[in-house]
């Protein structure tokens, strides 16, 4: 299969039918911090350039906020493909241009697995020892802390926990065996 | 008239977004339409599982929906956009493609019988309950107060879960907010992403994006900004440049309980990471 049905097959999406109109990467309010931009991006899965795609840090950077696929005269939904591309880099053990996502989206989803809910002290402390990222926001982080907005505990429900961990585990059978 | 209204109030508005959530249910409340949480409800896996796996982006939302159904089923109101969001797209995929019910029925195990609503908390505010139900609770009218409202990504898009207002051009957040009888200035960001998926993990950028949002945001002649979404909020305030003039950015939920006169109002204001309190002062 070539690198584009695949994308299409994992997104659902039919990105052939893209003609480069720009619309997308126009709109994109992350462009600006991109290196390709949606459209280049998407141009170059159709052209098969897995490790340059896989590799970059445009698929990290898209914020899913799906600006361009409502605008798409094609009705790709775009956020869809950069999700194939994320789920495909992780997949495929491709060193992530910028970790600290990855490394977010475990945690988050570790996190859940295990209570059922998610826990923002844990997941930001978490990602903050290991991205390293921690000195910049400690002063706003005491601040909401202080104002009562950050629970030192996570809410562990043990129905939601027990179902949950059930779902993972059905998934994720299929998943792996992919 | 009382109707009751089922609540997912998602991981958020159980923490960082705490006002958001004491604001909606004390709303509720004030217009004759108390919300029951849902029992026992999990996390939507907003933001992330998508970037992971797709078929769990779906089950885990749809647990959420068999819980609604078995609850009673009705509309069940999600404040939060990111949730709202993932909880529709599962909706859909249960409604629309009978191999992804199918195996979602099975992961979950349940018997989906769509007898549950999704919908957002602007939404039902502006179509269920209605203005006149809104402008009736207004004690204390927000007089002068310049507000831009703004929807940000997940709540007006995709066009596919956004059934209640136009994406692009979105009105019911603003008609809510000139109700209460704030100024509501034309704002032409009003649904371009703020970057909160990046808060965390992408700070600079988020926070230009941020700058950005809020300049257009006071060259539109706005001094605050409503938004109905935990991660919107937060990272409006926080990735907000420290020097200068800060905008506050209120849920709209808060700028109702305040022109209602509700209780809660002054403690929610003291929530924010930038004191709202020399805005709200200019209220005649």
């Amino acid at each position: 299969m070539l690198f584009w049905q695949e994308v299409n097959e994992l997104s659902g999406q039919q990105i052939q039918l893209c003609y480069h109109c720009h619309k997308c990467t126009s709109g994109c309010p992350v462009a600006a911090e991109m290196v390709h931009g949606p459209d280049q991006l998407l141009r170059m899965v159709q052209l098969g350039q897995r490790g340059a795609v896989l590799g970059s840090p445009d698929i990290w950077l898209c914020a899913g906020c799906e600006a361009c696929g409502a605008r798409c005269p094609n009705d790709i939904d775009i956020a869809h493909m950069m999700d194939a591309l994320r789920v495909l880099a992780v997949r495929e053990g491709v060193r992530p241009a910028l970790p600290g996502v990855p490394k977010f989206n475990w945690l988050f989803m570790q996190e859940v697995r295990l209570t059922g809910r998610m826990h923002e002290l844990s997941l930001m402390g978490l990602h903050k020892l290991w991205t390293l990222y921690i000195l910049p926001d400690i002063p706003d982080g005491m601040r909401l802390f202080f104002k009562g907005k950050i629970p030192i505990l996570p809410e562990i429900v043990p129905a939601a926990r027990r179902d949950v961990a059930r779902i993972y585990k059905a998934v994720e059978e299929d998943f792996n065996r992919e | 008239m009382t109707d009751t209204y089922a609540y997912y109030p998602g991981c958020s508005l159980h923490a960082t977004g705490k006002e958001f959530h004491q604001s909606t249910e004390a709303v509720f409340e004030a217009l004759g339409a108390p919300l029951r949480e849902l029992e026992d409800w999990n996390c939507c896996g907003a933001s992330s599982a998508h970037a992971v796996n797709p078929e769990l982006t779906l089950a885990l939302p749809a647990r959420n929906l068999a819980l609604a159904q078995r609850q009673g089923g009705g509309d069940v109101v999600m404040p939060c956009a990111a949730c709202f969001n993932r909880h529709k797209a599962a909706d859909i995929a249960l409604r629309t493609d009978e191999q992804k019910r199918a195996r979602l029925e099975q992961i979950v195990e349940f018997t989906f019988d769509g007898s549950a609503q999704v919908r957002t908390l602007i939404d039902v505010i502006y179509n269920d309950i209605g203005l006149d139900r809104v402008r009736a609770q207004v004690k204390r009218p927000l007089n002068g107060l310049r507000v831009v409202a703004y929807y940000g990504c997940l709540l007006v898009r995709p066009k596919t879960v956004n059934d209640f207002d136009d994406p692009e051009h979105p009105v019911v957040m603003g008609r809510i907010l000139a109700a209460l009888g704030a100024e509501v200035r034309p704002y032409a960001y009003t649904t371009e992403c703020c970057g909160g998926a990046l808060s965390l993990t992408a700070p600079k950028s988020a926070a230009r994006m941020v700058n950005r949002l809020v300049g257009y945001a006071r060259e539109a002649g706005a001094e605050a900004m409503a938004v109905s979404c935990p991660l919107c909020q937060i990272n409006l305030e926080m990735r907000q440049s420290k020097g200068g003039p800060r905008m506050p950015i209120f849920y709209v939920t808060e700028l109702m309980g305040l022109a209602f006169d509700l209780p809660g109002a002054a403690q929610w204001q003291r929530m924010h990471l930038i004191d709202p309190k020399p805005v709200l002062d200019g209220i005649r």
